[in-house]
């Protein structure tokens, strides 16, 4: 293992974002690394150039130049120099890359499912999220699958990023030793909404972290089953296509839309009651609403009743 | 004194006497152009469709720019915005940079700096221009059917899923791989059967050598495209379950297959700007190049180890570790020669008689932005770094600068340099240079940008974006503001020179044997067959040194 990062991090410099995992260390050292020795190298090449440009500018039409073909020694040694450095980089690239894909043995596994266009990270009770909370100085490893097309999980501030592939799991491991809140990005072109695929990784204490745990299943005491509901409602990611305000995302807004009539493609209209709405989570393709995409995921096996129920308290709820 | 000599023996002169008109007015009427086998007027042809697409892509570019000037909606929603940078960028690769240098200057000069009347197969020619056509139109087509949302990349399997019309953009595609594959063996037997008495391969200028790698590329990555495309095409109308993961196929399989053409294709389309610029700055500083061997030979070297080196655009894809390793070595691997390449134009720069012309100013603004895009690519290459960088702006800025900054600058470069062997006139040189410079501004401003918001971690393909990347995505914005002035301005001072009268008097004194013939050249190109008796950079200025009575 490599010397873990300080336990506070480092702030964001010119070129880098702020550094969060224990690989950015790494990472941001052979990025300037490289940075700075091609720097060297563009201000040498430029500046003969420039040297060049002005000392050998035309001064008379015709004059003299020079019957250089070339100088052996010089090509050697640009060609070996470069090859030398190059070798350099290759190797710290190398060695950097492999850490980064052996995640020590005693990981905090965590599976994530990505879906046109949200994050859903389920942890080790069972509990879902649309965010990514995880204790501070413990390996995570994350076990990530996308129920449609390709996405790309990333976060900056960790120097990581995995493609999450349909018909497949990928991995991705990182250990942050510094509390706070980071960005979730997809890099992996998705469709309409791929630029809105964003969440969140907080770093929390293990205090915090195990009572976020607690309350990722099912409602909680003196919440009301809609809130339960609208909860729910966010931590499976329906507010990245559905609005609650009237505002059209890619799917319907679901703004006064309980116990209206709602057209559908190819068959006739259906009023939005119980019934409906569960089948529109269970199986959203059994009815099409008309005028939208047909891009919603199936949530069959991957909500319970509980959660259901709540969710369709929340839907009665939205007027 | 000329480096070649041209035969007047009435034996190679017999019927050939009397005035010759030149190839624009040679024949007449529009059919004897749209049938034409005369490879200089196919040339023209390929330029005009060449600028043409290069107008369409780029006000493309300046919508996905404008768009993302603030960072939510600015012009369009999401999904115009995702169909206008797949636009620009399968217009600008397949129908602008492809066939930008080989197919129109390729076209025009090849034949002529071999001193050969046309090129081997010139009905081949014609079909691949028309081909060409053809693939364009199906492009086009896709405007008007709902455009095409998948990215120029196509990678699977959301371009099985989507519903935009993936399939007619697809098949353009495949078709215009056809036009490239003829210019290609068109390219190879010429360059092989055609040379006049005298050139050899080591006498041959480095453009040709430069079309030589290219045309070896484009004949033996191109079928691989076409195989490709046409399995997604099968994937989205009859489900064969090679590439779509719900019939069992493995998505991951087509970015190896699409990537082991396109990244050949990299160099298909950054080869013959290598090859523009050998040209650019011996003639325009009158010196032979320094190291004609190792530029010549490491084209041809880039073009072999260019097949082996597509798996490191799928560092993080979940390709192997091992292959991941293995690719990232070969990349460095082809960086190498680059370099050589770099190197080598600099240095010969040393002891010329450097005049400031405008192609010449485009082949120092290239030396600087290709330095910039081959360095960036060490960022890339280097396995860890990658993992942040790939799929961010970075990358966008990299491949810009090299694609951009090193083929379309040498192209512009090429255009301006030839441009009065095409039509006999001259442009305005002051304009033409302020131009040049306009763009190279523009050019920093707008990409430089890119990779510092890249590195924060600005992702690409993004529609709407954080906060905190607005300030950079905003200098970008004006920055391609600025390049499109100069843009125009260039096309506007060469097409200017058209209402010129008469032929100008040509300007750059180049030795090899494009310039021999008569300007614009006659329809067979030479009265007689030229005899080539020396070297293609060997200028008087360099033959005074040699025999030291320069001053």
């Amino acid at each position: 293992m490599k010397t873990p990062l300080l336990a506070d991090g480092s702030a964001a410099t010119f070129w880098l974002p702020e550094a969060a995992s224990t690989f950015a260390a790494d990472h941001d050292y052979l990025y300037y690394l490289i940075f700075w020795i091609s720097t060297f190298f563009f201000v040498v090449m430029m500046g003969a150039m420039a040297y060049f440009m002005v000392k050998y500018r035309r001064r008379k039409q015709g004059e003299a130049t020079s019957d250089i073909h070339g100088n052996t020694k010089l090509e050697i040694a640009w060609s070996v120099l470069p090859t030398l450095i190059l070798g350099v980089f290759f190797v710290l690239g190398f060695r950097g890359f492999i850490d980064t894909l052996t995640p020590p043995a005693n990981t905090l596994n965590i599976n994530v499912t990505a879906q046109q266009w949200a994050w859903s990270f389920t942890y080790p009770n069972g509990g879902n999220d649309s965010i990514l909370v995880v204790p501070v100085g413990k390996p995570v490893k994350l076990t990530m699958s996308s129920v449609d097309v390709l996405h790309s999980f990333f976060v900056p501030a960790f120097r990581a990023k995995r493609d999450v592939v349909p018909g497949r799991y990928t991995v991705l491991w990182f250990q942050s030793d510094k509390l706070g809140e980071y960005d979730v990005l997809c890099t992996e072109y998705c469709g309409t909404s791929h630029s809105l695929m964003m969440s969140k990784v907080k770093v929390v204490s293990q205090e915090e972290y195990d009572a976020h745990l607690k309350g990722l299943t099912g409602c909680q005491d003196g919440q009301s089953l809609a809130e339960c509901g609208g909860v729910a409602f966010k931590r499976n990611g329906c507010n990245s296509c559905h609005s609650v305000d009237g505002s059209k995302l890619v799917g319907p807004s679901l703004k006064g839309v309980y116990g209206t009539e709602q057209p559908i493609v190819g068959g006739p209209a259906v009023i939005a009651d119980e019934q409906y709405i569960r089948e529109s989570v269970m199986n959203p393709m059994a009815k099409i609403v008309a005028g939208y995409p047909a891009a919603m995921p199936a949530y069959a096996g991957r909500i319970n009743e509980e959660q259901m129920g709540a969710l369709v308290e929340y839907i009665r709820s939205i007027k | 004194m000329s480096a070649t000599t041209i035969d007047h023996s009435p034996s190679h002169a017999a019927g050939e006497h009397g005035h010759h008109d030149n190839y624009l007015v040679a024949k007449k009427g529009i059919s004897s152009w749209i049938w034409t086998v005369d490879h200089k007027r196919l040339g023209i042809m390929y330029l005009a469709a060449v600028i043409l697409f290069f107008i369409v892509g780029g006000l493309a570019a300046i919508a996905v720019r404008t768009e993302l000037m603030n960072p939510t909606k600015d012009i369009m929603d999401a999904d115009a915005y995702n169909r206008m940078f797949t636009l620009h960028g399968a217009v600008m690769v397949f129908l602008v940079i492809i066939p930008s240098i080989p197919a129109s200057l390729g076209n025009f000069v090849l034949p002529l700096m071999l001193g050969a009347k046309d090129v081997a197969f010139p009905k081949l020619n014609l079909a691949s221009f028309w081909v060409y056509v053809l693939g364009a139109a199906f492009f086009i087509a896709t405007l008007v059917t709902g455009g095409v949302d998948t990215g120029w990349t196509f990678y699977t399997p959301y371009s099985i899923k989507t519903s935009s019309s993936a399939t007619i953009a697809l098949l353009g595609a495949f078709i215009l791989g056809f036009s490239s594959i003829f210019t290609g063996i068109n390219f190879l037997v010429t360059i092989h059967k055609m040379r006049a008495p005298g050139l050899t391969w080591d006498r041959l200028p480095l453009f040709v050598w430069a079309l030589y790698a290219t045309a070896l590329m484009q004949v033996l990555a191109t079928p691989v495209l076409a195989i490709t495309l046409g399995l997604l095409v099968l994937e989205r109308t009859i489900h064969i379950g090679i590439f779509d993961p719900v019939y069992g196929g493995d998505p991951v399989l087509f970015q190896h297959f699409f990537w082991f053409y396109s990244h050949p294709a990299v160099y298909i389309m950054i080869v013959p700007g290598f090859g523009m610029i050998s040209e650019l700055i011996t003639v325009h500083s009158r010196k032979g190049i320094f190291g004609y061997k190792p530029i010549a030979i490491s084209s041809v070297a880039i073009a072999f180890i260019g097949f082996l080196v597509w798996g490191h655009h799928l560092f993080v894809s979940s390709q192997s570790a091992l292959a991941g390793s293995i690719f990232s070595f070969l990349t460095f691997a082809v960086a190498v020669p680059t370099a050589i390449k770099v190197f080598s134009w600099i240095a010969t720069l040393y002891k010329g008689s450097i005049q400031y012309t405008t192609p010449m100013v485009y082949a120092l603004s290239f030396l600087f932005l290709f330095s910039i895009g081959g360095l960036t690519g060490l960022f890339l290459g280097s396995l860890s770094v990658d993992v942040h960088l790939t799929d961010t702006y970075f990358v966008i800025a990299h491949f810009h600068y090299v694609m951009m900054g090193g083929t379309i600058i040498a192209f512009i470069g090429g255009v301006h340099h030839w441009w009065h062997k095409f039509t006999g006139k001259n442009y305005n040189e002051k304009i033409g240079v302020i131009a040049a410079i306009i763009i190279f501004v523009g050019f920093n401003v707008t990409f430089f940008t890119q990779f510092i918001f890249g590195s924060q971690g600005m992702p690409r393909r993004y529609w709407s974006y954080l906060e905190q990347y607005h300030t950079g995505h905003m200098i970008s914005t004006y920055g391609s503001y600025l390049l499109a002035v100069g843009l125009f301005l260039a096309l506007f001072n060469l097409l200017a020179s058209l209402r010129n009268k008469g032929v100008a008097p040509e300007r750059w004194r180049g030795v090899s044997l494009e310039w021999e013939t008569a300007t614009p050249p006659i329809e067979h190109n030479f009265e007689s067959i030229p005899v080539v008796t020396a070297g293609p950079y060997d200028f008087p200025e360099v033959r005074a040194a040699r025999t030291g009575n320069g001053h």
